[in-house]
């Protein structure tokens, strides 16, 4: 079953088309990956599927509702968006900040109601943040402060979340501990999880569902084993790319790779 | 008031706040104290006693006279003005993310000046209030001309740009309204109202004054939570269900608002919008429902002292207050400038 999908979608600015009639579903409670070279036109895509920012043409579409025509708050209780990197966060503790998750739900004043406290307790139980509650965020290492703005986007109590390049600036100890936070918000809790991964092997051990792009199109969308092959990433990222098995999770990796010659 | 429950709230989630209620408490308290001291000291002799009686009773002498008509509504506008100005500089801060911002620093006092300074000449013997709703208009050009050159250049609201191109708007609108004054022989009034800073302050100017100074207050206090938000990240502003246009359209009427009816009121006055956000930032955190109303507390405390410095510090001549507060400030500005611009972090 697929909830969201977008439709001949086009974004970029005037003549200019960063994306091109892109036409792509989300398969409903699976972790989807985007990936795709430098400047493809990944994380615009998140961005205008999350309106973050507006497209040009064609839809996106939620629960049969053209999503640009929704009304936002509602749009906030059904997706949640993780930008890249947020900046600072500006002094706020780490309860503060997981507690802005409730926004969508407030109203007036926004006074945290008995469940709003519930939720908040909750998101940073799973996100293993509560014992940072009363600490200010940027004190945090990267790993801990990735994992609060999880906190804070599972606080908005969304089924679908989506996440661009979360693990960015984390060593390889942390990118795993929030990719497997991930994989468990979705095994456990059943959330359809869309992210922008620049790593091809971790978009291979954590995605059921992988879209390759390239210059704002889509050269494959499919399972990991269909897409994470020597002619798509010839195709995606000019390499000549040996595929192989991980021992531990049979999941298709590349081995190793070098640039082609000759293009 | 609608936003007193911040104050007596027990949040489990902030921290802070459980003490907020105690420090605006302290700062409310300091605020009384720093009001009688501005009243008392002065050129003009007067006691605690006099004080009480031209506030609370009718009587009347000629010190109390003094204080009732010229001491106590020039206080008020100190008051009024701190609060204002400091508010729109934290409003700025929160919405550009620029450390740097201030209505002085940023267009909005140039442009009211300027505006100011064409309505005098073009419209001879023009009223308060058309003069305040000058104020608002030129207050909104500056601010407009100089977002308007950050933007020209793709991330052009570094908080540095910014500040040239509020530096370079700013003299060319001062120039403006120095030609005006020259070429239509009215330097002198226009001065007057730029220079004058508190003195002369009438009840009638205050009259005028203080409905756009307290609406601007109250929807900045009702869009603090919004703000808060908005100073984190606008994609999260946006994810969070947030509308973003919306919102900063309203503030930024909000800030227009305040900083162009501080001009009206006392003319130019950079840098307590910068200030006061930064002094309250590390009182209070960076939680905006905390920021707005201790900065209302903290402005109107700098500007009451500022003023009883300028009018005691050589009697019987007055400092102009905007001297003071520039003293004060130009200092404080290197230091957030030495950060880098990253006092946020």
């Amino acid at each position: 079953m697929v909830r969201l999908y977008t439709d001949d979608l086009s974004i970029g600015y005037g003549e200019q088309l960063i994306v091109k009639d892109l036409s792509v579903q989300i398969p409903n409670q699976k972790i989807t990956t985007i990936i795709g070279p430098n400047g493809c036109g990944k994380s615009t895509l998140l961005k205008a599927i999350t309106r973050i920012i507006s497209h040009q043409s064609g839809t996106v579409v939620l629960d049969g509702k053209n999503v640009s025509k929704e009304n936002t708050k509602v749009l906030a209780k059904k997706m949640a968006i993780l930008p890249q990197t947020p900046e600072s966060a500006s002094g706020l503790t780490v309860g503060e900040l997981v507690s802005y998750g409730r926004f969508p739900y407030q109203t007036g004043f926004g006074r945290l109601s008995q469940k709003d406290y519930e939720v908040i307790d909750w998101a940073m139980k799973v996100t293993n943040t509560s014992t940072f509650k009363y600490l200010p965020v940027d004190s945090l290492s990267g790993g801990q402060r990735q994992r609060v703005w999880i906190a804070m986007a599972l606080a908005q109590e969304t089924e679908i979340i989506f996440l661009d390049e979360p693990t960015t600036y984390l060593d390889m100890a942390h990118q795993l501990e929030v990719l497997e936070l991930l994989q468990r918000l979705n095994k456990e809790e059943k959330r359809t999880i869309v992210m922008v991964l620049h790593d091809l092997n971790q978009a291979a051990r954590f995605a059921d569902y992988i879209v390759a792009l390239k210059d704002g199109q889509i050269v494959k969308a499919g399972p990991c084993e269909e897409v994470i092959t020597k002619e798509v990433l010839r195709g995606v990222f000019n390499i000549d790319a040996e595929i192989g098995i991980d021992p531990r999770t049979n999941k298709p990796m590349c081995i190793t790779y070098d640039l082609l010659k000759g293009e | 008031m609608g936003f007193l429950h911040y104050f007596c709230r027990k949040d489990n989630m902030m921290k802070t706040s459980i003490h907020f209620s105690l420090k605006f408490i302290i700062g409310l308290i300091l605020l009384v104290g720093m009001f009688c001291v501005s009243m008392v000291f002065g050129a003009a002799s007067t006691s605690l006693q006099d004080v009480w009686q031209s506030i609370f009773t009718g009587v009347k002498s000629d010190s109390i006279n003094i204080l009732r008509e010229l001491r106590l509504p020039r206080e008020v506008a100190a008051m009024l003005v701190g609060a204002a100005l400091a508010v729109s500089g934290a409003i700025m801060q929160g919405i550009t993310r620029n450390p740097l911002a201030d209505p002085g620093l940023l267009g909005l006092t140039s442009g009211a000046n300027a505006a100011l300074a064409i309505s005098l000449a073009l419209i001879p013997g023009i009223n308060y209030f058309g003069i305040t709703i000058a104020c608002f208009i030129g207050a909104a050009v500056g601010a407009v001309m100089v977002f308007g050159i950050g933007a020209t250049k793709k991330g052009g609201f570094s908080p540095l740009r910014i500040v040239l191109a509020g530096a370079a708007v700013s003299a060319f609108l001062y120039a403006v309204a120095d030609g005006v004054g020259i070429y239509f022989k009215i330097s002198k009034d226009v001065s007057m109202w730029t220079a004058g800073g508190l003195i002369g302050t009438s009840w009638s100017q205050l009259q005028m004054i203080t409905p756009f100074i307290a609406m601007g207050i109250v929807v900045a206090l009702l869009l603090s939570r919004q703000l808060t938000i908005l100073s984190l990240n606008e994609e999260v502003a946006v994810g969070l269900g947030q509308k973003t246009t919306q919102t900063k359209t309203i503030l930024f009427i909000v800030v227009i608002l305040l900083a162009g009816a501080s001009v009206a009121l006392v003319g130019n006055m950079a840098f307590v919008g910068l200030m006061v956000p930064h002094i309250v930032r590390s009182i209070v955190g960076t939680d905006y429902r905390l920021i707005i109303p201790m900065s209302v507390i903290a402005g109107a405390f700098l500007m009451l002292i500022a003023d009883t410095i300028g009018r005691t510090i050589n009697i019987p001549y007055e400092t102009p207050v905007a001297a003071i507060i520039a003293i004060m400030g130009l200092p404080f500005f290197l230091v957030i400038v030495r950060k880098g611009g990253r006092i946020f972090q």
